[in-house]
């Protein structure tokens, strides 16, 4: 049954099987164990980037292309939500209406941009989403009489979802069902083709797959899938703004979450997604505390203080890459 | 190819500026904002310059490279700004003398930082492009962040120095000084990496580099030094261009350089990957397109940049002058 449910991708570990199993408690039963709004926060944000990472290593580390548009089907998907429900008004139409334009929008994206750069080679594409995605952030920030601008969009949702409870439920369990789909691709034969493109391009177009093919449809799954997870997101903080959808710097923490989870494993997104926001919402607290005890030593206060976590997670993530290329969940499976 | 036996790209340049000029209110604006884009695109060109002849000659991407000119900018910035009464006299020489000083800083910082970043970051990963623009992002994420530690995360502001503020009237056509100097620097610039890539042996063996390195080693030169001193020389000219942005934008954020990215990205993908001389000339292209619309139609000159890129790219799908790879 288990088996089935994660398509014959078990953990291959014990203590991952652990680790895996305490996360997705812990996230079922997180209203009841850890009451209180910041904790709640935390746990939704926490479901919802599961999803976004895990649609992101799909491009990264099961097709090895790097995108730097994923935040921008992420903006896609909130803004849609956000734009349906403050302007037209908080129907579960006008929502519906909301996530199909945006799906859609993120699919002739995802499309466009694939068919003009992923003939070419993974330098491009990256170049390229990079620009796409940076001119996205600055029309979203001047569209103010659609988006907000700077500010965002405050929106209501319908009655049902509007019981913190309820809409934590529908966020972790679409999340959840999102994952497992994903999941089931990776492990797919349509999976098994983009690993070999990824490992080999030249050998899998030689045994007669269209690589170019694999690699759009991929691109657009990712899309999607990250466009439903920006919809999730804005149903939980009932707002979409540049800074929580759109900015370069999720956009970054994205990168981190992939690598240090480890890329080419959907575990490693979750774990990786996990530890990630965590350290976000209380490392920094221990941060804090680290440079308040330094603070007579020279340099060392500030090279503690709490904005500058991603200085320490930065080098982290280099060091991930030449030497933990498989991150955590590949430490635990080799041992 | 070369600028010189393709010159429609050229033209396309000068059509763009001829055909701005009916679009104008008047020709004293024409000339104002054609300076203004020119300065912008040679500010962008040695900013990219150093990106693209990397890439062209050892195939690595570097992301980095935004951090090379936020750096250089921060080292200008820290010189001119404790010698502030040498900015503030209206001589000059006595501007001169913190300037020289400044772009000196700036260079020597980021092409310090180059040369480390290639020892240490870049050359594990040669030949692995999604390890290469990884890492690199990672190397931009920690060198941004070294930068808040070292200077501060606010923005800090940067008079220019006195001679150069203000503008220069040609008939009514109101020309800003520090546009000019921009203007001649990346001539002065592009003029120099030419007689180099042209007029010498180094040259010669870097364009051959960019052709075919296979090549070049085998006939016995050891193409790895001459790609270090590339990346060190490209990562001067951004610590250059670093500054120069900084004094035009006359403000620095630990950010700039990851902003001033964006357009690098487009100036070199349009240029062709690799080409100093489509590099040269995709620059000019962004910068006068992006004051002319912006002008014309301010709302359209976000999506500029953009939309020139698709174009080229739909007209020549390698860039204007596709090197030799």
């Amino acid at each position: 049954m288990i088996a089935r449910l994660l398509s014959g991708d078990l953990p291959r570990s014990r203590s991952l099987a652990v680790a895996l199993a305490l996360i997705v408690l812990g996230l079922a039963a997180a209203p009841f164990v850890f009451p209180g709004t910041r904790s709640l926060n935390v746990a939704a944000k926490v479901a919802v980037f599961i999803l976004l990472v895990a649609s992101y290593d799909l491009l990264l580390g099961y097709t090895g292309i790097v995108s730097f548009a994923h935040t921008m089907f992420f903006g896609i998907g909130g803004y849609g939500v956000a734009i349906a429900a403050a302007k037209l008004g908080p129907t579960w139409w006008n929502l519906a209406l909301g996530v199909v334009a945006a799906l859609a929008l993120a699919l002739a994206l995802a499309f466009a941009i694939g068919l003009l750069s992923l003939r070419v080679r993974a330098i491009f594409f990256a170049m390229i989403t990079l620009a796409v995605a940076s001119f996205f952030q600055i029309l979203a920030s001047q569209l103010s009489a659609f988006t907000g601008g700077e500010d965002g969009l405050n929106f209501r949702l319908p009655e049902l979802l509007r019981n913190r409870l309820t809409a934590y439920y529908a966020v972790f369990l679409i999340a959840l069902a999102l994952f497992l789909v994903l999941l089931r691709v990776v492990n797919s034969p349509f999976g098994r083709v983009l690993l070999a493109v990824r490992e080999n391009e030249f050998r899998a177009e030689a045994l007669g797959y269209r690589t170019v093919i694999y690699r759009t449809i991929a691109n657009c799954l990712g899309a999607l899938l990250a466009t439903a997870a920006g919809v999730l997101y804005a149903i939980w903080l009932r707002y979409t703004g540049p800074d929580t959808t759109l900015s370069f710097a999720i956009m970054i923490d994205l990168l981190l979450m992939v690598v240090i989870g480890g890329m080419g494993t959907m575990y490693g997104a979750a774990i990786g997604a996990t530890l990630f926001v965590i350290a976000q919402n209380y490392l920094q607290d221990l941060m804090k505390l680290a440079a308040d005890a330094t603070s007579g030593v020279p340099m060392l206060p500030a090279l503690l203080h709490p904005d500058r976590w991603l200085l320490w997670l930065g080098t982290l993530f280099i060091v991930c890459v030449y030497y933990f290329p498989a991150g955590i969940v590949g430490r635990l499976r080799a041992r | 190819m070369s600028l010189r036996s393709d010159w429609l790209p050229l033209a396309l340049l000068a059509a763009i500026a001829i055909a701005a000029l009916p679009l104008m209110p008047s020709a004293p604006t024409w000339i104002t904002l054609t300076i203004a884009g020119l300065a912008m695109g040679m500010m962008i060109f040695i900013m990219a310059s150093g990106l693209t002849l990397v890439f062209g000659l050892m195939d690595v991407m570097n992301f980095a490279h935004g951090a090379f000119i936020s750096v250089g900018a921060y080292a200008g910035a820290s010189v001119l700004l404790t010698m502030k009464s040498a900015t503030r006299a209206s001589s000059l020489a006595s501007n001169l003398a913190a300037i020289v000083p400044a772009v000196l800083a700036a260079m020597a910082l980021a092409g310090a930082l180059g040369w480390f970043f290639e020892r240490v970051v870049v050359r594990p990963v040669y030949g692995d492009h999604l390890k290469q623009i990884l890492v690199t992002t990672g190397g931009l994420i920690v060198c941004e962040e070294l930068i808040h530690v070292v200077w501060g995360p606010d923005l800090i502001a940067l008079p220019r120095p006195a001679t150069l503020t203000g503008s220069v009237l040609f008939g009514d056509a109101a020309v800003e000084r520090y546009r000019m100097l921009a203007v001649f620097v990346g001539l002065g610039v592009f003029a120099a990496m030419w007689l180099v890539l042209n007029r010498t042996k180094i040259g010669l063996l870097i364009r051959a580099g960019v052709e075919n390195t296979e090549m070049v080693e085998a006939l016995g030169y050891r193409i790895r030094r001459i790609f270090v001193a590339v990346f060190i020389t490209g990562s001067a000219l951004a610590g250059l261009g670093g500054i120069m942005w900084a004094m035009y934008q006359e403000s620095l954020t630990a950010a700039m350089g990851m902003q001033v990215m964006v357009v690098i990205f487009i100036v070199i993908i349009i240029g062709g990957l690799g080409s100093v001389g489509g590099c040269f000339v995709g620059a000019l292209l962004v910068g006068l397109l992006a004051n002319y619309i912006g002008y014309v139609a301010p709302k359209l000159a976000l999506g500029s940049n953009i939309l020139l890129m698709v174009l080229i790219l739909l007209w020549r799908p390698r860039g204007l002058y596709p090197a030799g790879k």
